[in-house]
């Protein structure tokens, strides 16, 4: 816990002059599948230690967004991207680039919770594992703690870290699923619609994560609640039939959105 | 407004004789879609059951062998002590026979009587002194099988009222053998030999140890090569290959092959095993090496089907950590496919079992009195064996092969629950 908080401190003394830093940056992104295409010259950058909101009413590209992040949209045989995404000014659609290198620093948590039907240790343990970050048992163990500390999972789980993962609640595996993210060290977190299968006393409890992990890692969210995206981020994008709308600081999107579009959608008057 | 009122139904009477009557014909249609799904299971099972039934009728009497305790003894003049293996059995027999006998005294009636034993009888004894050799020199009593038309006379298959020109014992063999009866040296224990014997000219001595040697050899010649070939050709099918023109062809002629009639995969067993590769005949090698050509189809198939199910959020999980292809196969999809890939491997195993037609071709219904010793031994299988009994002229066989095929459906139940077992036990639910 020591070094997490002097990286805490480190990070918070490293980042706090240079808030628009910019980790990730899509430009001129568009998105086919098939002969359809679903993202129209996508402009967006994900800045450094923030939480960066995307909405939009379903089917606008918001999920097709997130997943070029970390080429997700790989595994679709018909999918085809165009234009620049880079990760620390680096392209990560250049065929140089390791694909499982960007996953490790580019993780993802998805819509429905999906542990692996295996021990709740094991479910955290694998990442690192694969990847080799700790080769001794007390590493891993130190890795395990830590990544389940941070998702604030540690104390309901202590005692049965070697049940099955899947035997948790909803909300737990979820912050599960957020532990098995942290535990490989990204350094960008994608959350697709991570509370939508949750109820609201979990969602609460993911949101409030969310917000202590901003501290030492780039979030991008995908969510379709208002309010969620206005209290938990610091920008937010808005998304319409595979155009980005309007992208600015959360509490001016929310309170004096420039497009007619935005206004309707988050006064709810349509999607 | 006056668009919306142009848009709504007309109201409509739901308890008007119209309503109810159309009603009660939807409910009807409901009664005959069940009443049809019941009649053709009551039928499945009901045709089934006859077949059951009447294999058991005609089968259950080769599970009992009729059997007569005879005083033998190993005169050291016919079996040297020091030898028994060679000793002149067939005299020991005869004068066992005689003394079964004491009125018989013409050589027309003893030849007679001699004819209740199974001509076996001189081997069972052999064997069993060879492995006494204590017993030179000494009298003992050993059950040895009556032969065939004792057998069935005794089961009652040949029937003692029928007049003497229509039946296959005469009157003077049934009174010899009622005087066995009379004095109690006749039983009918259950037949062991049914399952340790091998396969023999004498139905009553016939068993079916070399047929399932054999099968087990070929089934197991199979799994070896079918099952890895299926899962890897079934993951890069499902998981690596493009979708394009010739994967496309791949997978229509893996589904053709999948029907093609097992008799086409004999021929080219025997032209390509026996004739270019000059594997033995008869081999359960050969013949495990057909089998796996036909369920290796199956194997693909069912590999595929057990993939595609695992639900995307797994593999995606993997993939969102950074896990490389293979550790999401690997570690991920695999483990939770296999409980529908081993359920698909035993049906196909089960499939293969039954399996009739190549094994005849390759030459695995030879007449073989010896299990086989090794995938390379000459062998019959469990339908071959079926096929080669049901070609006997003798009542003993027909009863056997309805025996047999009894042992061959008893075989796939295991299998097929076995794969029940398996899936339950190994199911994991995410």
């Amino acid at each position: 816990m020591n070094m997490l908080t002097d990286a805490a401190i480190e990070n918070a003394l490293d980042k706090t002059p240079a808030r628009e830093a910019v980790k990730m940056r899509g430009s001129d992104v568009r998105v086919f599948y098939g002969e359809k295409q679903a993202l129209f010259d996508v402009n967006l950058d994900i800045g450094e230690n923030q939480v960066t909101a995307l909405i939009g009413p379903s089917g606008c590209g918001k999920s097709t967004f997130l997943r070029c992040l970390n080429r997700m949209n790989d595994t679709i045989d018909i999918c085809r991207v165009t234009g620049d995404i880079t990760l620390d000014g680096e392209d990560i659609y250049n065929p140089r680039i390791d694909v499982v290198e960007l996953r490790a620093r580019v993780g993802m948590v998805f819509q429905k919770p999906n542990p692996f039907p295996k021990s709740i240790y094991e479910n955290v343990a694998y990442g690192p594992r694969i990847h080799g970050l700790a080769s001794a048992k007390n590493d891993m163990d130190a890795i395990v703690e830590t990544s389940l500390q941070k998702a604030g999972l540690f104390n309901e789980v202590k005692d049965r870290l070697h049940e099955p993962g899947t035997g948790l609640s909803g909300g737990q595996q979820q912050r599960l699923c957020i532990a098995r993210a942290i535990a490989v060290s990204p350094e960008v977190i994608l959350m697709d619609e991570p509370c939508s299968a949750l109820d609201p006393i979990a969602t609460a409890k993911v949101e409030e994560l969310i917000d202590e992990l901003r501290e030492n890692y780039t979030i991008v969210i995908v969510t379709h609640s208002m309010q969620q995206a206005a209290r938990v981020s610091q920008r937010t994008a808005m998304f319409h039939l595979g155009n980005l709308v309007e992208v600015g600081p959360t509490d001016k999107m929310f309170t004096n959105p420039e497009d007619k579009r935005t206004q309707d959608y988050i006064t709810g008057r349509f999607g | 407004m006056s668009e919306n009122t142009l848009t709504t139904p007309k109201p409509f009477d739901w308890s008007s004789p119209e309503a109810a009557a159309m009603r009660k014909r939807r409910y009807a249609a409901d009664r005959r879609l069940r009443l049809y799904g019941l009649a053709s299971i009551v039928t499945a099972i009901g045709l089934l059951g006859i077949l059951i039934t009447s294999l058991i009728i005609t089968g259950h009497t080769a599970f009992v062998q009729t059997h007569v305790a005879v005083e033998f003894t190993a005169d050291p003049e016919n079996v040297p002590a020091d030898d028994p293996a060679s000793g002149n059995f067939r005299a020991v027999v005869a004068t066992a026979v005689q003394k079964l006998f004491p009125e018989a005294d013409s050589p027309a009636e003893l030849r007679v009587a001699s004819g209740i034993l199974s001509n076996g009888t001189p081997n069972i004894v052999r064997d069993y002194v060879t492995a006494n050799p204590g017993l030179v020199g000494q009298t003992f009593t050993l059950k040895v099988p009556a032969s065939d038309p004792y057998d069935q006379l005794n089961k009652g298959v040949i029937d003692r009222d029928l007049p003497e020109d229509r039946r296959r014992v005469s009157d003077t063999e049934i009174a010899l053998f009622e005087t066995l009866e009379a004095r109690g040296l006749v039983t009918t224990p259950f037949n062991w030999g049914l399952f340790v014997n091998s396969d023999s000219r004498f139905p009553e001595l016939a068993g079916l140890a070399g047929a399932i040697a054999g099968s087990f050899y070929a089934l197991l010649v199979c799994f070896v090569i079918s099952f890895p070939l299926g899962i890897a050709a079934a993951i890069y099918l499902e998981e690596f290959a493009p979708r394009n023109r010739w994967t496309d062809l791949v997978e229509v002629n893996i589904n053709n092959l999948a029907a093609v009639p097992s008799i086409v995969f004999g021929l080219l067993g025997l032209a390509v095993f026996i004739q270019i590769f000059g594997l033995p005949r008869s081999a359960p090698l050969v013949g495990g090496l057909v089998l796996s050509l036909m369920t290796l189809p199956t194997m693909i198939i069912v590999t595929r089907a057990a993939l595609k199910s695992i639900p995307p959020s797994i593999r995606e999980a993997a993939l969102g950590i950074g896990a490389s292809k293979h550790e999401v196969i690997l570690h991920h999809v695999l483990p939770l496919a296999i409980p529908g890939i081993l359920t698909g491997t035993i049906i196909g195993l089960a499939q293969a079992l039954g399996e009739t037609a190549p094994l005849l071709l390759i030459g695995m219904n030879a007449f073989l009195t010896s299990p086989p010793g090794g995938i390379m031994d000459p062998a019959t299988a469990l339908p071959t064996q079926i096929f080669i009994w049901a070609d006997s002229p003798e009542r003993g066989f027909v009863s056997r092969t309805s025996a047999a095929i009894l042992v061959l459906l008893g075989f796939l139940i295991f299998m097929n629950a076995f794969a029940i077992f398996l899936r339950q036990r190994f199911e994991r639910r995410w």
